[in-house]
């Protein structure tokens, strides 16, 4: 199969039951490499089950996936795959630079680059004036920080990250993205499981909605979102500015002298306001607005599962 | 298909290692062992000032008597309380790092749960060999400095003795595989006493000539042979007369052997073979349990 082997991920109605509950359910999908990719869903859609499947932590009931062209499971392709978990939790006995040079020698990483890998590691994450503090003494943020440190060690091709900001602050947030922005640069794929939509929508090329263990839509990200139309501030908001304005889609008048005119795509913008201004309006403000992946996901959760 | 690395392997081991000496596991049994050592060795200082009904000090073949029998006290203490420290430690071994989390990060690397599995026995079973072999070596030697006296087969004793640690804290570690460390612990060393009794059932059950005492007694050593080894143990500090006075006491003899103290025979080569067997087998089925659990 051309795609599970050229592909980072791609796994073929993986489904995974607890007893007689489905926690998975026929997941297929495709993630490119050198790509982010956003998992998306709320609290218990099944997302963490999916990530374990793909890492071999736990077994599928049924379908198949393959990691970096290899079957799930495989144990050398390990060696090119970082992961922090979303229970990120390293030996609190160990100074942060023990924990670290532990996973590179497990990772198979030649040992006269750890120093070198290592320093790399913790300053990216932030870490590095704590490499000889014991992990038992860090914040629960620092020891997120550190799991991502462990998830970078030795330039993986794919980084899983299970809800990597979960403990972090604003800032650490940002650094996050940051680093997500670094790894694709780098060529890596960032398979990015997590319910925080904003931070999806600002690194991902491409998600997937999950919910009840089904994807419910996936794509580009600009595919997912579709156009949210144009805010345009204008007077008068009657009579013929609105007629030429109707012409392009629905017009929702909006407090503030707004009115939303919906499905106009940025292209059109410029013949809207000809239109507008031919028709006798007075524009004072032009917002072309996106769908929010909040939106749309509040949408596709709202709607009924045809599946 | 099936094949092991060695380094992920020793990986672990020198993890668990570390982890008994940065959680000072080490020092406390250290520091709790130099008392014990200290304290037993002053006791067996004082035995050479004790006189009989007459007030006559004992002769040296009494004194020997004596001693011997108080060293197979001791070390039956030491032997319970290393019993009971390595269901301790390696109770949680697994379970602990698959409940708290810190497996997840390991076992997504090239490791395979066997290795994994291996690494941890490897880890635990030199922390015990090193303790067990250490410990019991300096009391022996240093009643040997202070009374003079050395049982008949010291190494054999410390084989035996660390021989019987290995296998509690194999089993400690299958049942580690799917229970959580206060479990597994309850567990192991509920097993640990039943075949300590199993062992003492043995002996009635001979004394008395009653089979179905003694088959039980018996079993209960194949399912677990740390009884078994303990008493290989004592066999090796016994000095020849007192195993040849047993002996030649017929039933009596053998009813001594219900008593945990004493032993008429070393475990027969047989078993020796059979509690190699177990080993590997239990080690085995640890291997297979962890792989067949959802981490």
């Amino acid at each position: 199969m051309a795609s599970a082997a050229s592909s980072a991920i791609h796994t073929a109605a993986l489904s995974k039951r607890y007893g007689g509950v489905p926690a998975v359910a026929d997941l297929s999908m495709t993630v490119p490499r050198g790509e982010v990719f956003g998992f998306l869903g709320p609290n218990g859609a099944g997302k963490t089950t999916s990530v374990k499947m793909l890492l071999g932590l736990t077994p599928p009931t049924s379908g198949e996936a393959w990691v970096l062209g290899s079957p799930i499971g495989d144990k050398m392709t390990r060696r090119r795959v970082g992961y922090l978990p979303e229970l990120f939790r390293y030996q609190a006995w160990l100074a942060a630079s023990e924990v670290l040079a532990m996973h590179c020698e497990l990772a198979r990483i030649p040992r006269m680059t750890w120093p070198a890998e290592i320093d790399r590691v913790l300053t990216l994450v932030g870490l590095s004036g704590r490499a000889g503090d014991r992990v038992g003494t860090f914040s629960k943020g620092m020891q997120q920080r550190l799991g991502l440190g462990v998830a970078l060690l030795g330039r993986p091709e794919l980084v899983v990250l299970d809800e990597p900001t979960s403990a972090l602050d604003p800032v650490g947030r940002r650094d996050v993205r940051e680093i997500i922005r670094h790894l694709k640069a780098d060529g890596a794929a960032v398979f990015l499981n997590s319910h925080l939509l904003t931070e999806v929508e600002q690194v991902c090329d491409r998600v997937a909605m999950v919910n009840h263990g089904r994807v419910i839509t996936t794509g580009r990200l600009d595919e997912v979102l579709g156009s949210g139309g144009v805010r345009v501030r204008a007077t008068p908001l009657d009579g013929p500015a609105r007629t030429a304005m109707e012409r392009f889609g629905a017009v929702r008048t909006d407090p503030g002298g707004w009115v939303m005119v919906e499905g106009v795509v940025e292209a059109q913008v410029p013949d809207l306001v000809v239109a507008v201004v031919a028709a006798g309006g007075r524009v004072y403000a032009v917002e072309p607005r996106h769908q929010s992946l909040e939106e749309r996901f509040m949408q596709l959760l709202g709607e009924p599962e045809t599946a | 298909m099936f094949s092991l690395d060695f380094q992920p392997m020793f990986v672990i081991a020198r993890l668990t290692m570390k982890e008994a000496g940065r959680r000072k596991l080490l020092f406390s049994l250290l520091v709790l062992t130099m008392l014990v050592i200290v304290f037993t060795v002053l006791g067996f200082d004082r035995l050479k000032t004790i006189t009989d009904r007459q007030g006559q000090p004992l002769s040296p073949v009494e004194l020997k008597g004596v001693v011997s029998q108080l060293l197979i006290v001791v070390m039956f203490m030491f032997g319970f309380v290393l019993a009971i420290s390595t269901v301790f430690v390696a109770s949680p071994a697994i379970s602990s790092d698959l409940e708290s989390g810190i497996a997840l990060s390991m076992l997504t690397r090239p490791i395979s749960r066997a290795e994994y599995v291996l690494g941890k026995w490897l880890g635990l079973s030199t922390l015990a060999i090193i303790y067990a072999a250490g410990a019991g070596g300096i009391e022996l030697l240093l009643v040997n400095v202070v009374v003079g006296y050395l049982p008949p087969n010291p190494l054999v004793f410390l084989l035996y003795l660390v021989g019987h640690v290995v296998i509690l804290l194999t089993l400690s570690l299958l049942i580690s595989t799917r229970l959580s460390g206060m479990t597994a612990g309850v567990v192991a060393l509920g097993a640990f006493g039943l075949a300590w009794f199993g062992g003492i059932a043995a002996g009635v059950g001979e004394a008395f000539n009653n089979s179905t005492i003694t088959t039980v007694g018996y079993l209960t050593k194949l399912i677990l042979p740390t009884d078994a080894f303990w008493r290989g143990a004592v066999y090796s500090l016994e000095p020849a007369a007192e195993i040849a006075l047993f002996r030649s006491a017929g039933n009596t003899g053998r009813a001594a052997s219900a008593s945990p103290f004493f032993a008429a025979a070393p475990p027969t080569d047989q078993f020796l073979a059979w509690t190699a067997a177990w080993m590997v087998a239990v080690l085995a089925l640890a291997i297979y349990s962890l792989r067949r659990r959802e981490i």
